[in-house]
């Protein structure tokens, strides 16, 4: 007999030292999320994934499954809220989708419309953020960052660099790069990497690759957040 | 340019030798970054070059580090550096005219440094100095009882750049204000006597005395320390640690600094008993930076204690090595949290980890640890000595013993007072001399708002917990300032780790000051209301759990307070419109009626 937690009613199986989303992507469950890949060690910061367990709040994403746990994933309250943590990100940056490249394959955009948001709720910051082009292959927008530091993970445990950081306190965090000058072009990026490609907004795009895909050709342009990360994820746990 | 050179130089030879004696480690980052900052008023960046090679970690662990602490800088502050607290307690005495004649005497901005780079000014956060406020740090170092003939002896020195060993000492004074002592601050114990009792009794024993004295952690939480150290004792490691969290920031609070200015033995016997229980070889007390002032006297006193046998090896011969260092903080609430401490600790940003696993499991290096209060500390090297049951006697049933309150405010004796648990607030207030109270702020911003209508509620865990701060506001205060400053607070204080709280207090801060300012309209209350739910909900840590209190306790007692303060209208927009046009009537050179919007038609 396979150890079980229970998601909404429904009966799910999980091996020791896995965390709560883990356990729940396996069978099928998605839970909202963006700093969550599971290829990187958790980091529980975007606050999405949270769940009710046992009546208590947890991060799915870092939470370890354990037997006798009573999860809520879907509810009215859950939904709403989920939805005011995703409109938070969007009034701390500057995020324009019609101008943005990323559009149609944007996480944060995708999480957005899984949630039913139609609107930012919250009074704006419209902090000045800047661009940073110095990179011959790749930019970052900074106006763009949501601080889920999947990009810091992946240089680290993917690339084996140290590219980037997130530095700063509170609402002045910000990402920074590792170079003297402290600009992209001076870092060891390459073009290649996992942490150019990872990013689930658009503060870090490859340039020059702008468009290639059409409008309507997009990831989440034929097919939700639910289904293409449940597709993906899925996946590499197999791995 | 040669001079510079020449600066250079001496600035790449100091950092080097201060690399060395810190063995290079990087988990020393904040003790090697305050003395840079000591020395050159900021962090140069060929300084976090240099660190980030000869500490073998990447220059952004630094520059976050230096970000994120209130007490480094990137760009050079004045060589006299002052920073006013500006907390609620120090409004109440009029800190705000009293730091703009501040910064009009000294001819510097608030904020800002002096054009000759002579002196910069600044707020800070509460500087655990509640009892004798208007206070302040002049380079890191505390100085009191702020008034204008203070004020202008200060800076009659800093103009005379006189050295701060000349200044008169009585600037830098701090009193205990020990008001009230009862159970644990009559005790006098020797040296060595609870870490004998602990030996001649058995380290188990001892520990079964802490758990039949029902002792609880006193930051506020109330976690039941002796399962905290049974818990650390029966994980398999190598190596444990035992920490004593003296990074007291919440607002109000203050009794830390007295217990580790005259209780600094028993706190450390505390500390070595704990260690003895859980096995224990190194111990950190965590102090916060604004605690400066007893760095040197703590740093004696440990040395006094080495000399004694009482650290070291083989303590008074049981066969036990414990050692105690002190690291400073540097300006972070967030490091009173014990996982944001751990990392503070570890060279870091206080950034609180997530749980599970549990410091007692995995704490600093990855090693167990338990975390505890110095008033923990105090109370466990007296129970070593008394048993349990001397402790157990006093209380209520869930919270046993008594607790030590820093009591500032409106009232006429302010200090620290010790009460058993079960105390009620009037009793409090009737010692402390308060009258005409509107309300008490209970366990600082984080903790309860209660009004005059509820002083028969009790000091306790499971009435009003508190870490120690309380508060007295009498009915000339309004609640509203009290909410505005605290929003304030919680909004500099958020490490910016989760979204909720992040966003969500600055979000706050913005819809208190809309409502206090009087834009708030119709909506704006459920609004404020459904915000701080979400922060309460969702936030990763105890700061944003709690961050929204302050704003949820007063709307539920003064509801009608709140909405007196909105207009009349349906809607307003949260920004001034008129406001917003000001950079466009300046660069077009008109002021006339047409360049000004009103903010809702009419």
């Amino acid at each position: 007999m396979s150890k079980t937690i229970v998601i909404d009613g429904k009966v799910i199986p999980f091996e020791d030292g896995q965390t709560i989303i883990q356990a729940a992507t396996a069978a099928g469950v998605y839970i909202p999320h963006l700093c969550h890949n599971p290829k990187f060690t958790p980091n529980g910061s975007c606050k999405l994934c949270t769940v009710k367990v046992n009546g208590r709040n947890c991060s799915a994403c870092t939470f370890p499954a354990s037997e006798g746990q009573n999860i809520t994933n879907i509810s009215e309250e859950l939904n709403d809220d989920r939805e005011k943590i995703t409109q938070m990100l969007f009034v701390e940056g500057n995020h324009f989708c019609p101008s943005c490249e990323k559009t149609g394959n944007c996480n944060l955009q995708a999480v957005a419309y899984h949630l039913g948001m139609t609107d930012n709720h919250f009074p704006h910051f419209f902090e000045n953020r800047e661009v940073d082009a110095s990179h011959p292959d790749v930019m970052i927008d900074h106006n763009r960052c949501i601080f889920c530091t999947l990009c810091v993970r992946a240089s680290q445990q993917e690339d084996g660099k140290n590219v980037f950081a997130i530095s700063g306190r509170g609402i002045e965090k910000r990402l920074v790069v590792n170079s003297e000058s402290g600009l992209l072009k001076d870092s060891d990026l390459d073009v290649n990497d996992c942490a150019a490609h990872i990013c689930p907004t658009g503060a870090i795009l490859i340039k020059r690759t702008g468009y290639n895909v059409p409008i309507g050709q997009r990831i989440f342009d034929h097919a939700h957040i639910d289904t293409v990360a449940l597709a993906a994820e899925g996946a590499s746990h197999d791995e | 340019m040669v001079i510079e050179e020449i600066q250079g130089d001496f600035m790449q030879q100091f950092i080097k030798q201060l690399a060395k004696d810190n063995d290079f480690k990087s988990t020393s980052l904040l003790s090697i970054l305050r003395a840079i900052q000591t020395r050159y008023f900021h962090i140069p960046k060929e300084a976090i070059e240099q660190l980030a090679e000869l500490l073998n970690i990447p220059r952004t662990q630094i520059q976050n580090v230096i970000a994120f602490y209130s007490f480094f800088h990137f760009e050079p502050r004045g060589k006299y550096d002052i920073l006013i607290s500006s907390s609620i307690t120090d409004l109440m005495v009029g800190q705000e005219e009293l730091i703009n004649y501040f910064s009009e005497k000294l001819d510097v901005k608030i904020g800002e440094v002096r054009a000759d780079s002579v002196v910069s000014l600044n707020n800070t956060s509460c500087t655990g100095m509640c009892d004798q406020s208007l206070a302040g740090l002049v380079n890191g170092y505390a100085i009191t009882k702020l008034t204008k003939a203070r004020i202008d002896e200060i800076v009659e020195n800093v103009n005379k750049q006189l050295p701060l060993e000349k200044w008169s000492r009585d600037l830098f004074d701090v009193q205990d204000n020990i008001i009230k002592p009862d159970l644990l601050l009559n005790q006098k114990p020797t040296q060595g006597e609870a870490i004998n009792a602990t030996f001649a009794r058995g380290l188990m024993e001892t520990l079964n005395e802490v758990e039949k004295s029902g002792l609880r952690g006193r930051g506020g939480a109330g976690y039941t320390t002796a399962w905290k150290w049974k818990f650390c004792h029966e994980e398999n490691a190598d190596q444990r640690y035992i920490v004593c969290n003296a990074d007291e920031g919440e607002p109000g609070t203050f009794k830390d600094r007295v217990l580790l200015n005259s209780y600094a033995d028993s706190v450390f016997e505390g500390m070595t008993v704990a260690a003895a229980i859980i096995g224990a070889t190194q111990g950190f007390i965590y102090l916060r930076g604004e605690y400066l002032h007893l760095y040197e006297k703590l740093e004696a006193i440990l040395a006094a204690r080495r000399n004694a046998n009482l650290l070291g090896k083989n303590i008074l011969q049981h066969g036990f090595d414990f050692d105690i260092e002190i690291c400073l903080g540097a300006g972070a609430y967030i490091c009173g949290e014990e996982s944001a401490l751990i990392e503070s600790l570890e060279g870091k940003a206080g950034i609180p980890r997530n749980r599970p696993p549990y410091p007692v499991v995995s704490g600093y290096l990855n090693k167990p640890t338990s975390v505890n209060n110095v008033e923990t500390f105090l109370a466990a090297a007296n129970i070593a000595i008394h048993g349990g049951e001397w402790f157990a006697n006093l209380g209520t049933a869930k919270s046993k013993g008594t607790k030590v309150l820093s009591i500032s405010g409106d009232c006429a004796k302010v200090g620290i007072y010790e009460y058993a648990f079960g105390t009620t607030i009037q009793t409090i207030l009737n010692d402390c001399g308060a009258s005409d109270v509107l309300g008490v702020q209970v366990g600082g911003p984080s903790g309860t708002f209660i009004s005059n209508d509820e002083f028969e509620r009790k000091i306790a865990f499971e009435d009003l917990a508190t870490g120690g701060s309380f508060i007295v506001f009498n009915n000339s205060r309004n609640i509203l300032d009290i909410v505005h400053n605290f929003s304030h607070f919680f909004a500099h204080e958020s490490c910016g780790f989760c979204t909720p709280c992040r966003v969500g207090t600055s979000l706050l801060k913005k819809q208190v000051d809309k409502i206090v300012e009087g834009h708030g309209s119709a909506g704006d209350i459920v609004a404020l209301e459904e915000l701080c739910q979400l922060i309460k909900n969702y936030s990763h840590c105890g700061l944003g759990q709690t961050a929204a209190n302050p704003v949820l306790t007063t709307l539920e007692r003064y509801p009608e307070l709140y909405q007196s303060m909105l207009k009349k209208i349906s809607y307003e927009p949260g920004f001034d419109l008129d406001k917003s046009l000001e950079t466009a009537r300046r660069m077009a050179h008109r002021d006339d009626a047409h360049a000004h919007l009103a903010q809702v038609e009419d």
